[in-house]
């Protein structure tokens, strides 16, 4: 890198978003709230009530195409709602990396809530016919978590919404069978929500399923 | 059209609307099948609710191997994770393992050196092999063919052979890991492995021979479990399923990872989208994993298995014990792993049932805030209902058993 060039780096304007971010900009206008690029995975963001009809653009116009939902999942930014920021010096591969101690590392797990909500709904497209990919980011607040079912687009949103909803808690309105898919109904709160303890006990449940109301056979 | 009903060519075509044919007086007949139960491999419960021996209506339910696989990565440091990733698909072990390194790999911007990737990729597709080949065997083995089955057996303990010789485990390998690889191949490997894999390709074709043109074993897969290729994508279904609907939907042709871009292959699809087709793809898919090992062999470049980034190579043991800088540098990675810059990343490679997909969400810390992994078992489970209902009961477990569903991994 020149001296010139480095000069310029520290006042680099916001990067110029990549060939497909720029298809899905023009496709989806203001639903896109706001576009990432990292490590050449493309990202947007989308308003939670805008998120069945960004949905439906994405897969309906010809030029994105995303005809496969790879996978639906939710992150819980407990405690850092607005996501996770450093400043990009920390991370220069020039530092000797090791000696570097972030200081976040000694955070603590507390909830000191920010405006952004405490939820992220993350989606994954493809397109088979195009090959590429795009991932759609919808934040879902702690006292609403709420969001509209993609399973009418998608029927492989299905399964994977009742999975998210097993685990994370989010309800998805418009679903058709909104249950808990690894866990058993009894189950007492949503396990990978970072304020479920890793050594959490739940109550003993009497059984109840199928076969409950008959004599029990002697052994 | 995602959400119109699928024909089986083999069923009647009212079978969905089953009033006109049957007895109105008669109620449906709940069966259970499993979660544990001979025919299939894999526990899940299916609820079937039978007009005869048509399935009327299925509920799957799957969990029962759920262990928490996301949560526990949460609490371990980058390179404790690997094991667990193991578990996922223990059939192929190596290939989550790929995975789920070079997930870690791409969030931390490393570059691995070219005899690794060529490693990574022998090691995969043994693994695909080993994965492919049980799954024909239990296939053939729960349609009442024994033989095929034990030659098929046979031919994955050849596969097993090879990865004990690569990491001295059959099933947990933990052989690859984040920059690299635990060790180098091992000496005269390729000899062995040639060997191996030309003593269970020959299996293979016995167990062609026995099954391809064998009429009762074609009647119960032609035209069985179809489902149109916009529906399973739709779905979400990849892997040898979707390609068996003529979809070339192959991660390691469309979006090249290791040196896959190096190595001429051939992505089989079918046509009918149907388990015959479902069975062919897989049998062609292991003679161009062999192909790809020969090439690979071929092409091994000598030089260091591992990267040497201060993030992930563990230091010399020699100067841990006797200098101060790398007793830190150890016991730093050690206690703290290696330091990750926040962000997030998926990626994804070609597993043996579909795209295995990783999605790992960094806070900055040694540890993944998020870890999450897409299996491919699980969406392809989840098209399973379509796949039988309106079929016959029989149906079921061929269908069932070219999804090649593995509990670790649809339930992690």
């Amino acid at each position: 890198m020149s001296a010139a060039e480095e000069q310029k780096a520290p006042a680099a304007a916001p990067p110029e978003p990549s060939a497909l971010l720029q298809k899905v900009i023009a496709r989806l206008g203001p639903l896109a709230a706001e576009h990432h690029s990292f490590r050449g995975d493309d990202r947007i963001h989308v308003a939670r009530e805008n998120i069945l009809a960004a949905a439906r653009a994405l897969r309906d116009s010809p030029e994105l195409g995303f005809d496969l939902l790879l996978d639906l999942t939710c992150v819980d930014y407990f405690g850092q709602p607005d996501g996770f920021q450093s400043p990009p010096e920390t991370w220069d591969r020039k530092h000797n990396l090791v000696s570097k101690r972030a200081e976040w590392r000694h955070r603590v797990n507390l909830p000191a809530r920010g405006d952004a909500p405490r939820f992220a709904v993350v989606y994954h497209l493809v397109s088979t016919r195009l090959l590429h990919r795009l991932r759609v980011k919808c934040r879902v607040p702690e006292d609403d978590p709420a969001i509209a079912s993609l399973s009418g687009l998608w029927p492989g949103a299905n399964w994977l919404e009742r999975e998210t909803f097993d685990l994370y808690g989010i309800r998805f309105e418009g679903h058709p069978d909104l249950r808990r898919i690894y866990l058993y109904e009894e189950f007492v709160g949503h396990p990978l929500r970072k304020d479920y303890a890793k050594h959490d006990e739940q109550p003993l449940e009497p059984y109840a399923g199928p076969g409950a109301q008959e004599p029990r056979r002697p052994h | 059209m995602p959400d119109q009903e699928h024909k089986n060519p083999a069923a009647p075509t009212d079978a969905r609307s089953a009033d006109s044919t049957r007895d109105p007086q008669t109620p449906l007949m709940r069966l259970q099948m499993g979660p544990s139960h001979p025919a299939t491999h894999g526990t899940v419960r299916m609820m079937l609710d039978l007009d005869g021996e048509r399935v009327v209506k299925a509920d799957i339910q799957v969990g029962y191997l759920h262990r928490g696989f996301e949560k526990e990565c949460e609490t371990g440091y980058y390179y404790q994770n690997i094991p667990y990733t193991d578990r996922l698909n223990y059939s192929s072990p190596m290939l989550n393992n790929v995975g789920y390194c070079m997930a870690v790999e791409k969030l931390m911007d490393l570059r691995t050196p070219p005899r690794c990737d060529f490693i990574r990729v022998i090691a995969g597709e043994i693994s695909r092999m080993s994965d492919h080949y049980l799954c024909l065997g239990a296939m053939a083995l729960e349609l009442a063919a024994m033989t095929p089955f034990l030659y098929l057996l046979e031919a994955r303990e050849l596969m097993y052979d090879l990865l004990d010789a690569l990491c001295g485990a059959r099933v947990t390998t933990n052989y690859i890991r984040i920059g690299g690889v635990s060790a180098d191949l091992p000496e005269g490997f390729e000899r062995f492995a040639t060997e191996r894999l030309e003593r269970s390709l020959r299996l293979l074709e016995d167990a062609d021979k026995l099954l391809t043109q064998n009429p009762v074993f074609r009647e119960r897969l032609e035209g069985t479990g179809h489902l149109a290729p916009e529906t399973l994508i739709a779905h979400g279904v990849t892997g040898p399923l979707l390609r068996a609907g003529g979809v070339p939907y192959d991660v390691r042709r469309v979006q090249p990872y290791l040196v896959y871009d190096q190595l001429d292959f051939d992505v089989p699809v079918g046509e009918r989208s149907d388990n015959f087709d479902r069975y062919l793809v897989r049998l062609e898919e292991l003679r161009q994993s062999r192909r790809m090992i020969a090439q690979c062999f071929e092409k091994l470049p000598s030089g260091p298995v591992n990267c040497d980034d201060p993030r992930v190579r563990w230091p010399r043991k020699g100067k841990v014990f006797g200098r101060m800088e790398e007793l830190i540098d150890q016991f730093k990675l050690v206690t703290q792993g290696g330091l990750v810059e926040p962000g997030e990343i998926y990626h994804a490679v070609e597993g043996a049932n579909g795209e295995l997909g990783f999605y790992l969400v960094s806070d900055g810390t040694g540890k993944p805030y998020k870890c999450r992994c897409r299996a491919p078992s699980f969406s392809n489970m989840s098209a399973l209902e379509k796949m039988i209902t309106g079929g016959m009961l029989a149906d079921v477990v061929p269908t069932f058993d070219l999804i090649n569903m593995i509990g670790g991994e649809c339930d992690r």
